[in-house]
């Protein structure tokens, strides 16, 4: 009977005792136990899902890192590795990339869903401002991971993005300097996007994503937008277990629905970057297309406006929403001003966004440009893996043809000799002898002649025997090593 | 059963109650979400956790594990020239091979001699030319008509079998085939001071 009870409750005594060291228990309850007022919902499973997808582009980010190098001569020849040879590396390549909308869409869901409930009202300013940072920081996040493969269209994408920062006044240019470390784009571009989409942006995101979870357990959730946002009146339901169940449904939806989408629609790599390339029409991400059509409407000294003013007026009114609207009414049909300026916004930019797409289709000079650009690609997805040749290897031929007619006799001497069983061909080295190619530019040739007549106790000692030739064929020798690179 | 256990575990179970909840909220758990339907529920949370890390897990598994996976990176065969041009050699010919290896994404070229020794009713044979004492490498000496290493002096007869000295065996024969009419050589590299060739990983 005592057996029968304690051999069912071991799981129940490991985890006591696993709570008296750690307090796992007041943890998991402070996690789990949350209470929603009005219980349960889907529309409150954006926040876990965005968590969720951060989640999965880091772990996904991580593994791509094994096969990446983020400099500007390997950095397209790395990512092709990872999308031709590696096993499922373009299944996991897609899932990064198709991730990155994905975490656009859920958060423009959360945001919608938090204006649409006015859970952004009653004590939740600092909440609403760390969320607004997150969402610049992710699109941070999509704007610097853009330029990592180096294929033609980030490249020339980051160029105009890069170029937009030089509107900015008086510190524009060297704003667009520091995003580039350089005048030009180049690997130095691709360091500094490659820390900041690696090391930077993710930290600063981390501790944002710490603060927005802290902000809002402590404000409480909202509840539905007829509750009142300081004091809840309505029964409450516990986060666990309904809601984590629901959140998880959607994360698992969510997962299936990337893994579709990367196996039947992976995301493809571009030519290498040519910057001689002048034809190249860059074309953003489908999320930005939007600001990118907006732009074409400021041109010249206007520019500033569009891309400084304008965008920078938007924020701080987004940011300051709730210290402008400070009424307690939540339910959005009696928020009518509100709602419709939300949805006006969201309007236009997909409007912009329909509009450059449209643009394109019309203008035949554009169309067919594009069109071409997409025939590039899919050549270049066709060919098969081209590796790198390695910097350290030979080309030895060259080499020789070079030679002035003394050397080239000292270099028949040089076989003849044997040199090469130790110094290797050309004099390249061997794991027996050292390298000479180099190595002996610094030496004058009457010193050259001495230790090959001479070796030193060193050389001795290393099996380098006196060479034993005619003094014409030895100054020939001579001539040959000196002329070694 | 020891007892202390017992003792240990009644004990435990009581902070349990008194920890993290206070007793109205205890109670409200206990009401909203009667006990086995919590626990229903956490169990199809954990099944669907497991099914959402497994599915996640699998890709990553795969790119991670790719060196293993995919075939390994030997040495693929070099041409070493036309096999007209070595039909009428009477002595071993020394030819520069370009050697290809595959390192991940870069590819190594380096170059490499080898041997051509005549052909023999009709078959052709590739020599390393690398000593298999201590692993120099050995030229062919004219004059003597023979393989002499100029580390320790190993010797070695036209057809590549060993004469004197102190290597412990024959020069290395390298895999060779004709293929249109090119004749092709894996290059290898083998285990030094045995007597027997195999082949270094
Ligand atoms: S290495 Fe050739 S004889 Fe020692």
């Amino acid at each position: 009977m005592a057996d029968a009870r304690n051999s069912e409750s071991l799981g129940k005594r490991c985890y006591n005792w696993l709570d008296q060291r750690t307090g796992l228990g007041s943890l998991m309850h402070e996690a789990l136990d949350e209470p929603i007022p009005g219980g349960a919902r889907w529309a409150y499973v954006f926040g876990s899902v965005l968590l969720f997808l951060f989640i999965s582009q880091t772990v996904t980010g991580i593994f791509l890192a094994l096969y990446y190098v983020p400099t500007a001569d390997h950095a397209h020849t790395t990512v092709a590795y990872i999308v031709k040879e590696v096993t499922g590396g373009s299944f996991l390549r897609s899932l990064h990339a198709w991730g990155s909308s994905a975490v656009v869409i859920v958060l423009i869901l959360h945001l919608t869903q938090t204006f649409l409930y006015g859970a952004y009202k009653g004590r939740r300013e600092v909440l609403w401002i760390s969320g607004c940072a997150l969402f610049g920081l992710m699109l941070a996040m999509a704007f610097t991971g853009y330029l990592l493969p180096w294929d033609q269209k980030a490249y020339f994408a980051t160029t105009v993005g890069t170029n937009m920062a030089s509107e900015v006044p008086w510190i524009g240019s060297m704003l667009k300097r520091f995003m580039r470390g350089g005048n030009e784009m180049g690997t130095l571009t691709l360091s500094r996007f490659f820390v900041a989409h690696v090391f930077i942006l993710p930290a600063i995101i981390l501790g944002f994503i710490a603060s927005h979870v802290y902000l809002f357990r402590k404000a409480g959730a909202a509840g539905p937008p007829s509750e009142h946002p300081i004091e809840p009146k309505l029964p409450t339901e516990r986060f666990y277990p309904k809601q984590v169940l629901m959140d998880t449904a959607v994360a698992l939806i969510m997962i299936c629905v990337l893994g579709l989408l990367s196996h039947f629609y992976p995301t493809e790599l571009g030519p290498q970057a040519n910057p001689a390339d002048t034809q190249y029409v860059p074309r953003p991400e489908w999320y930005y297309l939007p600001i990118f059509q907006w732009l074409k409407y400021f041109k010249g000294p206007l520019a500033v406006v569009g891309i400084v003013v304008i965008p920078a007026l938007t924020a701080v009114l987004i940011l300051a929403l709730p210290f402008i609207d400070r009424r307690l009414e939540r339910r959005p049909w009696k928020r009518p001003i509100a709602v419709g300026i939300y949805f006006a916004i969201l309007g236009t930019l997909i409007t912009f966004g329909l509009l450059s797409k449209r643009e394109d289709r019309l203008d035949p000079a554009i169309a067919k440009q594009v069109a071409k650009q997409n025939e590039e690609t899919e050549q270049f997805m066709r060919a098969p893996f081209e590796p790198e040749a390695a910097a350290s290897s030979l080309s030895a031929p060259a080499v020789v043809v070079a030679l002035d007619p003394v050397a080239a006799a000292g270099k028949k001497v040089y076989d003849a000799e044997s040199c090469d069983a130790c110094h290797g061909e050309n004099g390249v080295g061997t794991n027996v002898g050292p390298k000479l190619a180099g190595a002996t530019a610094q030496k004058s040739a009457e010193e050259l002649t001495k230790l090959l007549r001479h070796p030193t106790e060193k050389m001795l000692a290393g099996e380098m025997k006196a060479v034993n030739v005619s003094d014409e064929e030895l100054k020939a020798l001579v001539a040959y090593i000196k002329s070694l690179k | 059963m020891p007892s202390f256990l017992l003792v240990r575990f009644s004990f435990s179970k009581t902070i349990g109650q008194n920890h993290g909840m206070n007793g109205t909220e205890y109670q409200t758990a206990v009401r909203n979400e009667p006990l086995s339907r919590r626990s229903f529920l956490g169990v199809l949370l954990g099944f669907g956790s497991v099914v959402v890390g497994s599915a996640l897990a699998i890709p990553l598994i795969r790119v991670a594990l790719h060196p293993l996976l995919s075939k390994t990176t030997e040495t693929g065969w070099s041409d070493v020239g036309k096999a007209d041009e070595f039909a009428s050699i009477t002595g071993p010919i020394k030819k520069l091979i370009t050697v290809e290896q595959r390192d991940g994404w870069r590819k190594i070229v380096s170059e490499k001699a080898v041997y051509v020794l005549p052909a023999k009713d009709g078959a052709m044979r590739v020599l390393s030319p690398i000593c298999p004492h201590l692993g120099c490498s050995i030229p062919w000496v004219e004059a003597k008509q023979q393989f002499v290493c100029p580390c320790h002096n190993a010797i070695f007869g036209v057809n590549g079998a060993r004469v004197g000295g102190p290597a412990p065996r024959a020069m290395d024969d390298l895999e060779c085939k004709i293929d249109n009419g090119m004749l092709k050589v894996r290059y290898q590299y083998f285990r030094q001071l045995i007597p027997t060739k195999e082949v270094l990983a």
